[in-house]
């Protein structure tokens, strides 16, 4: 998997965060698997994609990052039951307040990926590094003056 | 204060709200050349507020000023309600306009006691470190520093319970007022108010013992140094009295004769403002004459907004013990009790403004007796499709308008503001500037009075820059002219 | 023994935080026994050149309100700064930027547009004048201050040692926090940890509010406007926003004892840094959907997201003002 477009040679910095369950051990496999996936993804494990907390989006940004992924179990597998159900309110509502902010939401991307879904992990990681590719880097405007 | 006998600054300006500053140029015999005074505060609501749902308003514009938050919550309620077309029920605009009237008896005892007042109780001259409401306490005593407090105290009790927050008021929405009056509320508030009136007449009579027999400061106030003939404006009920929550917008000319008379929603015809690249605080004049310069008379735009101006437009006052000083005070100034003769001396505002006193506290006491007002009929749900709408109230210190365009999920797209300090941008600036003119004469010592004196000439005004300066202007271009001794530009560099 | 000394200075500020100060009523009286007060403008007449001319940290205590938004009002943080022992934030603007903060969801171009060219009252030839930093009259020099593009939080530009919030701070709070100074000062106790929030508690505003709480699960919102809300049950039950769940408390819940929505103007609860993401985090636990179309039509029904979510404390906010990245 390649990526086209990758002017001046702009490498993302993507933070994910990966639900302990599921989505994290899903990469796991991937690894194990010897299955490739974007080394531009610094993984973050959470216990539950419901832990993930807007604020965690928006200090990533903050702290440079291009893209945030948000990777969790699908709906009914979830280990805690409802917190994914509380997952996807939070990334809609955040996905709208970003672009409030002026930030293009597509920074953003929401998956259900299973401990089963090496596969599905590889292609989201490589499809999302693309994507904050082509959309560039973030570049913040924080404490200026003047 | 910069003081290097070519360039005094009086920086900041004291004893208001908000932000100033007054560069003095002298000339080489230290007399006046030119005086410019200088607003160097902005922040931008009429831009920020673009995106903001209109039902907001009244509580967002309230930070425009925290000593008048009540004047921008009403002028906003109201322009909310005619951007919906609703009609609030009787009751609402009672318990609004009592609200409104227990705010202008606590703004007007504040600046009274301790924003212009100790120029007069304390004197002019006084060491700066006494000139303040607590020189003022230790020359009247502490008895009458108690009254103010207690005036303030059951004002603010009646603001809370009605307005929601002593502070920036919450209970004004477009349709109505979402908190009522109980019965035992309205009981203990009855009697509140009552204090109300004896606190203005005890005003009446600090001011006629420290000011109206004192003829020196009677010479002051009559003097040219602080006088000028401007045009007026405020609101006025359909009898011509005096009315602060509701009313046509008056205007009249320096001798007096009506100019305009018109509805909020006419104000663009009437106003216009104007820029000048050193200040960032624009300034309002009547569009019909136009802008003519920093000039007062007939032939120049200028006009005031205060209370001075109120009695001027006005044909007296709507209630007894206040129609009973306003006639006092224009027989004192004028000769003829009726009002028709405007009075032009900028420091009689100090006394207008305790008239304005009495008739709020008399208004207050009216409306708190008023059967509806324990109504629990306080609300209309609005069913129109927003638009737009003007709101016009008087704030303490001038006409205050509130414009807001919206779209039809009456999102504001376009807001316009004139503060009531803002009417008085140019007149405040001429005032500063006879003034200084006035007093810093030829072989004359320049001291902390005499820079005092000055101010005390914006202090009449009561002006309130945070109202004034709720624009932002933003990136400041630069533009540098260098001018020699005869005039003549030798070096001019800009930057975009 | 020379009595301790206040300052009070407003930067970009309403003049409420002033009048808060007023409302602690007779307690004034107090504190200018206590206290020597060496600057107020509001209402007294020391200049920033007697400011100046004080000995560093000869300034017992300074309270600062209104939020930094152009180089006057950095100056003076900093001068004060200098000549101050304790700095204290007081009131929503100097602590989290408050409404002037909403400045930040604009440039300085937009606004300064606005104003000078595109308002509806600008008529003579004067439109389109912009104001500058620097102009030279025939008679000499006059300036103003640099307006920054930026809104700032006191904390910001300089050291802050204590915070009090709200927009004002109650008066009954800040009497609180002046009765409890006096007698520190007097008995020589110690101080608060530094960086401590004075003035409030360390619950939610919803701690405060009488009403009560059911289960929510809203399936709309309503604005203010559109309904008449009960009076006993909690409001963000009835589907009005209601910003408690992620308000500090300390001001008693007057808004919604007054049938309104909270605003959230006692800023973050404890520990929290961006007040906006608290509320996205509490309204998103119950809101009754779970597909995004869904989940889109309920919120699309708020009518000012960022500015409802972040109305006080969009300049301390982790992102602190609109970027430019969509174009």
């Amino acid at each position: 998997m390649n990526s086209e477009n990758n002017t001046n040679g702009f490498e993302p910095k993507i933070v994910g965060f990966l639900c302990n369950w599921c989505a994290y051990s899903g990469a796991d496999l991937a690894g194990v698997s010897r299955i490739k996936s974007s080394p531009n993804i610094r993984i973050i494990r959470t216990m539950c994609s419901g832990r993930v907390d807007p604020s965690f989006i928006l200090e990533a940004f903050k702290r440079g990052a291009d893209g945030v992924l948000v990777a969790g179990c699908h709906f009914g597998d979830c280990h805690y039951l409802e917190g994914n159900f509380k997952t996807i309110r939070r990334i809609e509502f955040i996905k709208m307040i970003l672009n409030q902010f002026g930030i293009n939401e597509k920074r953003v991307r929401l998956e259900w990926i299973s401990a089963s879904e090496a596969e599905k992990y590889a292609k989201v990681s490589f499809e999302f590094t693309d994507e904050i590719k082509k959309l560039g880097p973030l570049k913040l405007f924080r404490n200026e003056r003047g | 204060m910069v003081n290097t006998m070519q360039h005094i600054k009086i920086d900041p300006i004291t004893r208001l709200e908000g932000h100033g500053r007054i560069d003095i140029f002298l000339n080489d015999e230290g007399e006046v050349e030119n005086c410019y005074f200088i607003v160097p505060e902005l922040r931008g609501f009429e831009k920020f507020v673009q995106g903001r749902p209109v039902e907001e308003m009244p509580r967002i514009t309230t930070r425009i000023c925290g000593v008048c938050p009540e004047a921008h919550h009403m002028a906003s309620a109201k322009a909310c309600d005619a951007v919906y077309k609703v009609e609030i029920p009787s009751a609402a605009k009672k318990l609004r306009e009592l609200l409104y009237s227990v705010f202008f008896c606590a703004d007007h005892t504040v600046h009274f006691y301790a924003l212009g007042g100790p120029d007069f109780v304390v004197g002019p001259d006084a060491p700066k470190s006494e000139r303040n409401i607590l020189g003022l306490i230790n020359k009247v005593g502490i008895e009458a520093g108690k009254k103010v407090i207690k005036l303030r105290s059951l004002a603010q009790n009646i603001i809370q319970t009605l307005g929601g927050k002593k502070i920036h008021q919450v209970t004004a929405i477009p349709g109505g007022i979402t908190r009522g009056l109980s019965e035992e509320e309205r009981e203990q508030f009855a009697k509140d108010l009552e204090y109300f009136i004896d606190f203005a007449k005890f005003t009446f009579k600090v001011f006629d013992d420290i000011v109206l027999k004192n003829s020196n400061y009677i010479d002051l106030i009559l003097s040219d140094t602080y006088t000028q003939k401007t045009y007026y404006m405020g609101l006025v009920d359909e009898n011509n009295k005096v009315n602060f929550y509701d009313g046509k917008v008056r205007v009249i000319d320096p001798e007096g004769n009506e100019f305009c008379k018109y509805e909020p929603k006419e104000y663009t015809q009437h106003i216009a403002e104007h820029i000048e690249s050193w200040n960032y605080l624009k300034y309002p004049f009547l569009k019909k004459i136009g802008w003519k310069g920093f000039v007062d008379g007939i032939e120049s735009g200028i006009y005031i907004a205060t209370p001075l101006s109120r009695l001027n437009v006005s044909e007296g006052m709507a209630t007894p013990l206040a129609q009973e000083e306003y006639e006092k005070f224009y027989q004192t100034f004028t000769n003829d009790h009726t009002g028709k003769i405007p009075v032009h001396h900028t420091l009689a505002t100090h006394w207008a403004r305790i008239i304005e006193l009495m008739y709020a506290a008399e208004r207050a006491n009216e409306l708190i007796n008023d059967p509806e007002i324990t109504s629990k009929e306080i609300r209309t749900i609005p069913t129109e499709i927003p638009t737009e709408g003007v709101g016009i109230v008087e704030a303490p210190r001038g006409t205050l308008t509130h414009h807001y365009i919206t779209d039809e999920r009456g999102i504001v797209q376009k807001a316009n503001l004139i503060v009531g300090t803002t009417n008085n941008h140019a007149a405040i600036s001429m005032s500063i500037k006879r003034a200084a003119k006035g007093l810093i004469k030829k072989g004359c010592e320049i001291t902390d009075a005499t820079l005092n004196m000055i101010e005390m000439a914006f202090r009449a005004y009561d002006p309130c820059f945070g109202c004034a300066t709720h624009t932002l202007p933003g990136q400041m271009p630069i533009e540098l002219c260098v001018y020699d001794a005869d005039g003549n530009m030798i070096n001019h560099k800009q930057r975009y | 023994m020379a009595k301790p000394k206040l300052a009070l200075y407003w930067a970009a500020s309403c003049g409420g935080c002033e009048i808060t100060i007023l409302d602690i009523e007779e307690k004034i009286l107090d504190v200018a026994e206590f206290f020597d007060i060496v600057f107020w403008p509001c209402a007294m007449d020391f200049k920033y050149s007697d400011i100046e001319s004080m000995d560093d940290n000869s300034i017992d205590i300074t309270l600062f309100n209104g939020a930094i938004r152009n180089d006057e009002n950095e100056h003076i943080a900093k001068l004060l700064r200098r000549k101050s022992k304790l700095l204290i934030a007081f009131g929503s603007c100097a602590s989290e930027g408050c409404i002037p903060g909403l400045a930040n969801l604009f440039t300085k171009e937009d606004i300064f547009d606005f104003v000078y060219k595109s308002s509806p009252s600008l008529e003579d030839d004067s439109k389109g004048i912009f104001p500058v930093t620097s102009t030279q009259h025939t008679e000499g020099e006059t300036t103003l201050p640099k307006f920054w593009n930026t809104v700032h939080t006191l904390d910001q530009i300089v050291d802050v040692d204590y915070y009090i919030p709200g927009c004002p701070p109650q008066s009954f709070q800040v009497a609180a926090v002046i009765l409890a100074v006096i007698e520190i000062l007097k008995t020589g106790k110690e101080l608060p940890p530094k960086g401590s929030v004075l003035g409030t508690d360390s619950k939610t505003c919803c701690d405060e509010c009488p009403r009560v709480r059911k289960e929510k699960k809203i399936k709309e919102f309503f604005r203010p406007h559109e309904i008449i809300p009960k009076e006993d049950e909690c409001l963000l039950d009835q589907g009005i926003l209601c910003m408690g769940p992620a308000t500090r408390s300390g001001c008693g819940a007057l808004c919604v004892k007054a049938n309104v929505p909270c605003r959230g103007c006692y800023g973050p609860p404890p520990n929290v840094k961006d007040q906006g993401a608290k509320m996205i985090s509490a309204l998103s636990s119950v809101i009754d959907a779970t597909t995004p179309e869904e989940i889109r039509k309920i919120l699309d029904k708020i009518a000012d997201p960022i500015g409802t979510l972040y109305r006080f404390s969009l300049a301390a906010s982790l992102l602190q003002r609109k970027q430019n990245d969509v174009k």
